[in-house]
């Protein structure tokens, strides 16, 4: 299991319950609106998170972190990169 | 003394609690104001059938004033500020907007209160995304009543070629739309004769053509069988109505005859201006309580959230009905009944498929919605509902 220690997360977004628009969707937003090299982290519930969220950062060409999982749900982490 | 509760926006979410609150509350216990800006009450769904001409602009709007309980007192005009510190708004209003301000010929007016309710909606944001705003009258829309009637008249003279249908920015009110739009457009120019004629192409920004895989799991195959073309992972990233030519985050493009753009959305002016929203003008905003974080006794409905959950109608009505429970209890210092006044995450939705079907989206923070297979009795259904509208949402009633 990753361990999140060292990484300093700029912005959370609590998608908990998420369906529509959903945790992606959510991370999307985040993204467009974080400075270049900030990180994000997003917390999902949804277990599609796991698939859609590593896609969709390797398809922007960011950098994806990690998925830590918690009690209940999962914290994405991503890093902006351009 | 009775308690002054300010509501800002003459939406859904706004009218439902100002009428729930009036109803509920005594006028000893409760003063109930609410403030917009247009005194004009809106019914955007509408706007979705407005270019395939099945329904009139004039149908959608309808006197905010002629909606509201008559305890509620209206005031029309813009609120410039929101002051937390001292608890107070200050209001703006045009010459002729005077009398129904009641200042006396004051064009500003300031309104102190006890509990505050932001209802303030989502605005287009068309600068957000580059090139839509140097080239305004070389895109369209159906996300304003101006736009979706010059978008009417674009299809009227519309005989072929390529019609792209893109979003322009997350989030954006009403999640299905652009989906139901590109079903609409089909059925639209099949009946026209220009179909074969016609390549419909809607780009979208997520790895499925709708956020929800259950739902994106019924209309891929119907896009499919219907010939219409998608892309998804496009994220919009800038616009060329010169070349018409469209790009994305992840590198792709695609040219255009004829563009349809969901406009990226922001939150209300205001509330950007008293410092109270995040970088994109929405509020933080307790996904139970509903009340704006760090501000006690002010509450935020509908489209002026951060919640996670779809900008829409049916989400402020869910909300308002939590809102004025919650304070219908703090009025009366009790404690609000759990069951009444906590937010569930609770939307309700149709989905127009095309050809006179639709289906029916029902979800919550917990429960993700199991939409049943596209039907006739769902499309008349959301027909009924939107003219049932005017007579049963706005008053609470349901």
């Amino acid at each position: 299991m990753p361990e999140l220690i060292h990484v300093n997360v700029d912005k959370e977004i609590d998608a908990r319950g998420s369906f529509c628009p959903g945790p992606l969707m959510e991370l999307i937003r985040g993204m467009k609106t974080l400075p270049v090299g900030g990180v994000i982290a997003v917390l999902s519930s949804d277990p599609g998170s796991a698939r859609d969220i590593p896609a969709w950062v390797q398809k922007a060409k960011h950098e994806f972190i990690g998925a830590f999982p918690e009690q209940g749900y999962t914290r994405f982490v991503a890093r902006k990169t351009h | 003394m009775p308690q002054r509760i300010l509501i800002v926006g003459g939406g859904v979410g706004g009218t439902i609690t100002a009428n729930m609150l009036a109803r509920a509350l005594h006028p000893d216990e409760a003063e109930i104001t609410l403030i917009d800006a247009s005194g004009q009450h809106v019914y955007m769904p509408g706007w979705l059938y407005l270019p395939f001409n099945r329904s009139s602009g004039s149908s959608l709007v309808r006197p905010e004033r002629s909606l509201l309980n008559r305890r509620v007192r209206l005031v029309t005009g813009m609120v410039t500020r929101i002051d937390t510190q001292n608890h107070e708004l200050m209001v703006e209003c045009n010459k002729d907007q005077q009398e129904i301000l009641g200042t006396g010929g004051a064009t500003k007016a300031t309104y102190a209160y006890d509990y505050l309710v932001l209802a303030t909606g989502s605005r287009l944001a068309p600068e957000d995304l580059p090139g839509l705003s140097e080239g305004m009258d070389r895109w369209h829309d159906f996300y304003s009543l101006q736009g979706a009637l010059r978008l009417r008249r674009a299809l009227q003279t519309f005989s072929g070629g390529r019609i792209v249908i893109a979003i322009g920015g997350i989030p954006y009110r009403c999640p299905p739309a652009p989906l139901e739009f590109v079903f609409l457009l089909e059925d639209w120019l099949h009946q026209r004769g220009i179909r074969e004629r016609t390549e419909i192409q809607y780009l979208y920004p997520l790895p499925r053509v709708f956020p929800i895989e259950s739902v994106a799991e019924i209309v891929t195959p119907l896009l499919e069988e219907r010939q219409i073309g998608y892309t998804v992972f496009f994220n919009a990233a800038e616009v060329d109505t010169a070349k018409q030519v469209i790009r994305s985050l992840e590198g792709e493009e695609m040219s255009y005859d004829l563009l349809v753009m969901i406009p990226p959305h922001r939150g209300a002016r205001v509330i950007e201006d008293s410092g109270l929203g995040d970088e994109q003008g929405w509020l933080p905003t307790d996904h139970h309580t509903l009340e704006v974080k760090g501000q006690q006794g002010i509450y935020a409905i509908g489209d002026a959230t951060d919640l996670p959950v779809s900008k829409s109608g049916s989400a402020a009505h869910f909300e308002a009905k939590v809102v004025a429970a919650r304070l219908i209890a703090a009025v009366r210092a009790e404690e609000p009944d759990p069951q009444k006044a906590l937010y569930d995450g609770e939307v309700m939705c149709f989905l127009e498929t095309g050809y006179n079907r639709a289906t029916q989206l029902v979800f919550n923070y917990e429960q993700p919605p199991r939409p049943p297979i596209p039907s006739h009795y769902y499309h008349v259904e959301k027909q009924l509902f939107n003219r049932a509208y005017w007579y049963i949402v706005p008053r609470g009633l349901v």
